[in-house]
């Protein structure tokens, strides 16, 4: 029991950027429906208990890849890690859905050897060729975590949506740069490219600050991952959920969360 | 003196092609607004069936140039309604449809029955969203009949005056 809890906490500190359980991982933009030539669009990220409050800690941006709607990968510009929060920006050139997300990945593994207690984290191909021979007690998982959001220049379009089959993934139904208050959006979860039912997907909405009661809803996946969640009001949401995987036989348990940041619009 | 080439000019069209008289024609009132920073608003009007899907977008009003603070198309999108339901999709400028923004007043959209041919006779909203810089953004609906005489009107409260709808036959 003790060890579970020593391997649990170590994965609460390994996986990055979702560095500590209870805080919450976001990237906000700062706009996500834009009109005209080009564009412009900062992103706040960071982890704390209110969503979008920059007041705990700044994400670490290591996984950031930012996808065009032409499939190509956009470099993310002024980069910049404050205390609280990573900003930077990107330049909407071309007409469409921009995907932004950090995506981490990879296995954590401890184990002892010669007495000692070890860890190592590091690229799902590395292992097990990265544990040393005579470890014993090895206990690995596989980690998985993706933050996203999208924006739209002009016109709405759909070639980002197209899943990796790595961990958990959002594939829209309802376009997330096309919701507004008092409608209903779908979008379906999928873990390892297959349908995630049964999920809990927590939604809270940004503002938490001027507000006494959080307002945070719970909508449960169906069958084939879908989930639905009608705007109450108007503002800056957070979606999330993750799901644990024990290990069978020569696979490797895992550990799989995602998040997606989307806006309502009045 | 102006005025007569083209009195003469619609008199002349009239009789060659009866069939294209104005069929659809809005009214809106833009409110004068005593703000010390008054711009004239965007404004986009459009035909949406009872569902609020779009039809058809019959004008869209915005700054047609590019100044220090940037091109007039990039904000269009604060007609958020009108951008989410159709604007978006459009290429513009839009022949007979997009143009400068317009002063305080009424303003009067005249649209030939040319240009609705793919109008199906029933029930359907003209919809006028104004939105201005600085200020507040509203959404007018107005419940019409295509396929036959009628008037309607509906008024908006704050960014909107009256708006009226006249199908003339």
């Amino acid at each position: 029991m003790k060890k579970t809890i020593t391997l649990l906490a170590f994965a609460a500190a390994l996986a990055a950027p979702m560095a500590a359980q209870a805080h919450r991982a976001w990237m906000a933009p700062t706009s996500t429906s834009l009109s005209g030539n080009d564009a412009w669009v900062g992103f706040d990220a960071g982890m704390s208990n209110g969503v979008f409050i920059p007041d705990h800690a700044a994400m670490r941006m290591n996984g950031l890849v930012v996808t065009a709607p032409d499939g190509s990968t956009v470099q993310p510009e002024h980069l910049m890690q404050g205390q609280y929060r990573t900003t930077f920006d990107v330049h909407l050139t071309q007409n469409g859905t921009y995907k932004i997300a950090n995506v981490m990945g990879g296995v954590m593994a401890s184990y002892k050897l010669d007495g000692e207690q070890k860890r190592w984290r590091g690229a799902a191909a590395e292992f097990p060729a990265a544990i040393p021979a005579g470890a014993t007690e090895v206990q690995a998982t596989r980690t998985a975590s993706r933050i996203e959001t999208f924006v739209t220049l002009n016109n709405a379009s759909e070639s980002v949506f197209t899943p990796t089959g790595e961990g958990l993934e959002l594939v829209p139904v309802t376009h997330p740069n096309d919701l507004a208050k008092g409608e209903a959006a779908t979008f379906k979860l999928l873990k390892d490219g297959q349908p995630a039912a049964g999920l809990d997907v927590t939604v809270a909405r940004g503002g938490v600050r001027y507000r006494d009661n959080p307002e945070e809803m719970t909508v449960k996946t169906g069958a084939d991952g879908a989930f639905t969640v009608t705007w109450p009001e108007a503002g800056m949401y957070w979606l999330n959920a993750s799901v644990r995987t024990p290990a069978q036989g020569e696979t490797l348990g895992s550990n799989a969360s995602y998040v997606a940041v989307v806006e309502v619009l009045p | 003196m102006r005025l007569l080439p083209i009195v003469v000019t619609t008199i002349g069209l009239a009789a060659a092609a009866p069939a294209v008289a104005a069929d659809l024609s809005v009214t809106v009132d833009l409110p004068r607004l005593n703000t010390a920073s008054y711009h004239r608003p965007y404004v986009a009007v459009w035909i949406e069936r009872p569902d609020q899907t779009a039809v058809q977008t019959l004008a869209v009003w915005y700054q047609q140039t590019r100044n220090n603070e940037g091109d007039g198309k990039d904000w269009l999108k604060d007609l958020r309604t009108w951008w989410r339901k159709g604007g978006r999709a459009m290429s513009l400028p839009a022949d007979g449809v997009s143009g400068a923004t317009r002063a305080p007043g009424r303003q009067t959209i005249t649209i030939p029955a040319a240009r609705l041919r793919g109008l199906q006779p029933g029930q359907y909203n003209i919809v006028v969203e104004a939105a201005r810089e600085l200020g507040g953004r509203e959404v007018v609906r107005v419940p019409f009949r295509w396929g036959g005489a009628n008037t309607a009107n509906a008024s908006g409260s704050t960014e909107l005056g009256a708006v009226r709808v006249t199908v003339s036959r």
